[in-house]
Formats: structure tokens, C-alpha cells, sequence
């Protein structure tokens, strides 16, 4: 059974120029441990889309379930990652970690120690009492990473979550993330405008369409090796097929895109 | 600097190179010229002032001068009326900005809570934003009556309307992604509060209350002109009915020291709140 079902999702913005169309229809299941991602030109709504699966935004018509539930707000079972880290600066990394169960009122001596143990896990161990800022770009991600993870979300979703970092540093934080998320064995959606970044990562990619976004197509990613992680498939010469599929894909909206305009919403 | 030879200076250029050794030096000295320069003109105008009285470049009589204004200060702790009207001048400007800024912030969270309030009341909050607040202390006198409370009124009145204005300015400014973060937990709207709009608004609710020592310190004056009874406020007042200028020029001048020492322990604040910035 697949752990998220999104079922005919639309979405109508309403303001006082007047209402955009940002989804049309969209259609979606998602098996668990599954790594998908969904790309598309920028303001095709694919950020929207996970505000909805996410329970931040009701759809306008449609709906999403997550581990057979029906989604209405926030769900516990879904953890969600945005575009920066967005750690606190005025608390500390242990502290930020924490936040989720704080806000759960989830916090005891025992998830306090789980916590403490995922961030010795992955390389925080030490960095407990440090401030944000006394981190390196890579470690605040992982760090804003674990304050998801901590909450013991089945699903998480991703916005664009390497999208703030220099090129370098994505490539390394890809890497990571990755690790820990199979690692931890979760189901992961992601989206991204990177298709590199989206065939290294996804076991599957979703192609949306310019606004009002609906799904164009779907490809299956496999790579045959040993062990996957997103730099090793970056050399495998099945890489580039995907990508020119994937960018094949979206190049036949250009002319639509440029009509459509439209920043990300 | 004076531990020129020390052993910490010995050790520092041992693990410096000459040129970082150098520049240390050229930065400590200038801002030894800095701090010297600044006592200097302080010292100057006194000096000028009382030199310019005694030589009659000006009249001591209306500008009165440093010695004579010491004299008068002297003479009111004689009496043990010093104390008193400081202590009178300090609590009503300490109990109004304190509840100057505490009010200003309850209204501002309210209006933080209710986007439809705030709409609602924006024109009001602008409008009193800019009368004189002065404007009102004859309202306040007849009200409460020619005591403390009317000059503590005065002060909270100086000093709420800019802080709801400024301390709301800050909560609207809260990165909108934060508190996404925290609706993605379940977080509820006091959650939110507590844990996202409150904390980061922590700086702009210390400048409030920057703000608020200098204004409630108007407020206080102000009150303190118009009820004269006690305090700096009357003793300047009072100096220059009877045309004791040296009663007002020493009254000014502990005036100015209040505002420094409650400017100073405010910072002093801000330094050990706001710890996670440096």
C-alpha cells in the first residue's frame, strides 16, 4: 500500500487581482521508502503541492492521504524540510533540534536522548551547545535535518533543500542527506529545478507542467550498482540518459513557460 | 598602553607576526585618543564656563556656573532634599517606561493575534502616534490629581504608543518561513508566539526600551513642570521662577546623569539577554 495518495489535488489562489490556477488534478502515490522527486519550470505550484501534503494549505478540490489518513493540518507523520535551515539563531543546535517535540510536547528524558544520539550519529556530536552561527553551512542542514527526523516523521518532504548552498557544499550535504534518509529507511518527496540533483537522488522523477501545474510524465530511475549515493550515480553513463529524458521534458514547455512567467510560489 | 612590557604583551608578539603586533598597537592607541579627547571636552566646557563667569565674559547671574551650581547641589544634600528629588525624578521614569513598554507590548501581541484588529485600529494607533503627548497632561492632572501617578501617566503615555508601534513593526518582520517551520510541528497560533515571534522580536523590544528611557524621561520632566511638587523636574521649574539659575543648571546636569546611568543599565541588559548574537 502506498504510505501518501494524492488524489485529484487542485488549488485556486484567490487575491485582489483576481484568482491563479497554480494545480490542476494532480495525482500521486507514493510507495514507502520511496525517493521521489518532483521537478518543474519555477511557479508550476510544486511547492504548493507540499504545503498541501504538508496540511499548511487546504486544496481547493482533491485530497491527500498519508498512511491511509486524510490530511487536514499538520500531520505527524510527515516531517518537512525547506529551502534554508531556518535554525533559531537565539537557541542552541541541541535546542533547535528539539523544537519539534517541544512543540509536540513530546520532549522527555527519553526522545531528548534519542536526539542526542542522532546528532552523534551524524557528526553533531560535541556541537550540543553551539549557536547556529558557530556552524559551517553543511552542519546547520544536517542539524535542521535532525530537528525533522526527530519528531519520527514516516514521510518527509523536501523543498528545494539544497538550493541556498554553494554548488560544493550541495554536492556534499546531497550526499549526506541522502545517507542519513536511507539510513533511517524514510519515504522522502522532494522537489527540486535541479534535474543533476534530481536523477542523482530519486527513485522515481515527476515532471510537473507550467502553471496550473499537473503531472506530465514520470520516470523510473535504476542504477545498477552496488551501493547508491547521489555522487557515485553521477558517474554511471545510464546518468546521462535519465537527465536528457528528464530535460527533454521539461524543455518541451519553454515556450509555455515564457508566456506563464510567474515566480515561484 | 601602560602594560607595554608585560608578560601577556610578551606572549602576544611571540605569536603574532611584527606587522599584526603594530596595527594592534596603532588600534589600542587610537582609541585612547578617543576616550581622551572625549573626557577632554567635557573638562573643557566646564573650565570655559567657569573661567568665562569669573573673567565676566557672561553674566553668572542668568548663565550662573560650574562652582556655583556645585554650591547649590551641595546646599540640597545639606538639607536632604538631594535624594529625595532624584529618587522621585528615577521611580517615575523607571515605573514609566517599564509599563510604558510592558503595555506597549501586550497591545502589540493583541494586535499581532488579530490582523483584522490591527486593520481595524491602524488609523488609531497612527493618529495617536503623532500628538503631543505633552498635549495631555493637563487631562492626566485632572484626572488622577496633582500627584505621581498623573507624572507616571505622563511618562507611560510618551513612551506606549511608540513601542506598540515599533514592537509590532518587529512581530509583522518575523521571517513568515520560521513560522511555517513551526505550523509544519502542529504548532498552535500561542505556540507560534511563544516560540518563534517572541523570542527573534527580543532585540527590537530592548531598542523599545532604549527609546523609552530617553522618552519617559520627557514624560517624567514634563509631568513634573506641570504638578510641582517634587523631583528634578520641579527643582528646574521651581530654580527659574526664583530666578536661581545655579538651582536649574545642577538640576540639569543630574538630569542628563540619570539619563546616562539608565541608558547604561539598559545596554547592560541587552549585552546579557541577547548573548546568542555576538
Amino acid at each position: 500500500m502506498s504510505l501518501v495518495t494524492i488524489n485529484g489535488v487542485s488549488l485556486v489562489y484567490h487575491d485582489p487581482e483576481g484568482e491563479t490556477r497554480a494545480l490542476h488534478n494532480v495525482n500521486l502515490s507514493v510507495e514507502p521508502s520511496e525517493f521521489v522527486v518532483i521537478v518543474g519550470p519555477s511557479g508550476c505550484g510544486k511547492s504548493s503541492l507540499l504545503s498541501i501534503v504538508a496540511g499548511l494549505i487546504k486544496p481547493s478540490s482533491g485530497e491527500v492521504y498519508v498512511g491511509g489518513e486524510r490530511v487536514t493540518g499538520p500531520s505527524r507523520r510527515i516531517g518537512y524540510m525547506l529551502q534554508h535551515d531556518y535554525l533559531f539563531e537565539w537557541r542552541t543546535i541541541l535546542e533547535n533540534a528539539l523544537l519539534g517535540l517541544e512543540v509536540r510536547k513530546e520532549k522527555t528524558r527519553e526522545s531528548v536522548a534519542e536526539v542526542r544520539e542522532l546528532m552523534r550519529r551524524y557528526g553533531l556530536g560535541g556541537f550540543e551547545n553551539h549557536y547556529p552561527r558557530q556552524l559551517s553551512g553543511g552542519m546547520r542542514q544536517r542539524a535542521a535535518l535532525i530537528r525533522t527526523l526527530a519528531v519520527r516523521p514516516d514521510c518527509l518532504l523536501l523543498d528545494e533543500p539544497f538550493s541556498a548552498l554553494d554548488y560544493q557544499t550541495r554536492l556534499r550535504v546531497a550526499e549526506e542527506v541522502y545517507g542519513i534518509l536511507k539510513d533511517e529507511n524514510k519515504t522522502v518527496i522532494m522537489v527540486t529545478h535541479d534535474i543533476a540533483e534530481a536523477v542523482a537522488l530519486a527513485d522515481r522523477i515527476v515532471v510537473m507542467t507550467p502553471r496550473p501545474g499537473t503531472i506530465a510524465s514520470e520516470h523510473r530511475i535504476r542504477f545498477e550498482c552496488a551501493k547508491r549515493t547521489p555522487l557515485t550515480t553521477r558517474r554511471l553513463p545510464e546518468f546521462s540518459g535519465y537527465f536528457n529524458a528528464v530535460w527533454r521534458d521539461l524543455d518541451s514547455f519553454e515556450g509555455e513557460v515564457q508566456a506563464v512567467g510567474g515566480g515561484e510560489l | 598602553m601602560s602594560y607595554k612590557s608585560s608578560d601577556i604583551d610578551m606572549r602576544y608578539a611571540q605569536q603574532h607576526s611584527p606587522e599584526h603586533v603594530q596595527y594592534m598597537r596603532r588600534n589600542r592607541r587610537m582609541r585612547t585618543v578617543v576616550v581622551v579627547l572625549r573626557v577632554s571636552i567635557l573638562i573643557g566646557i566646564f573650565v570655559l564656563w567657569e573661567v568665562a563667569a569669573r573673567l565676566g565674559w557672561i553674566d553668572a547671574f542668568i548663565a550662573s556656573q560650574p562652582s556655583r551650581a556645585w554650591a547649590a547641589a551641595v546646599n540640597l544634600a545639606r538639607r536632604g532634599e538631594l535624594l529625595m528629588h532624584l529618587g522621585y525624578t528615577v521611580g517615575e521614569t523607571v515605573a514609566g517606561f517599564v509599563l510604558g513598554t510592558l503595555i506597549g507590548i501586550v497591545v502589540a501581541v493583541l494586535l499581532w493575534w488579530s490582523p483584522f484588529l490591527s486593520k481595524v485600529l491602524e488609523p488609531y494607533v497612527v493618529v495617536l502616534n503623532s500628538i503631543p503627548k505633552v498635549a495631555l497632561g493637563p487631562i492626566f492632572i485632572v484626572w488622577m490629581g496633582t500627584n505621581v501617578d498623573a507624572i507616571v501617566a505622563m511618562a507611560i503615555a510618551v513612551s506606549v504608543i511608540v513601542t506598540v508601534m515599533m514592537v509590532y513593526t518587529g512581530f509583522t518582520e518575523v521571517d513568515p518561513n520560521k513560522v511555517k517551520l513551526l505550523r509544519t510541528f502542529g504548532a498552535s497560533k500561542l505556540q507560534v508566539l511563544q516560540k518563534v515571534v517572541i523570542p527573534s522580536s527580543v532585540p527590537v523590544m530592548i531598542s523599545a526600551l532604549k527609546v523609552n528611557v530617553g522618552l519617559s524621561l520627557v514624560g517624567t520632566i514634563v509631568g513634573e513642570f506641570l504638578v510641582s511638587k517634587a523631583g528634578l523636574g520641579f527643582l528646574i521649574v521651581y530654580g527659574g521662577q526664583v530666578f536661581n539659575m545655579s538651582l536649574v543648571m545642577s538640576s540639569v546636569i543630574l538630569l542628563s546623569g540619570v539619563s546616562v546611568v539608565l541608558y547604561y543599565l539598559v545596554s547592560r541588559l541587552e549585552e546579557s539577554v541577547v548573548k546568542w548574537r555576538e
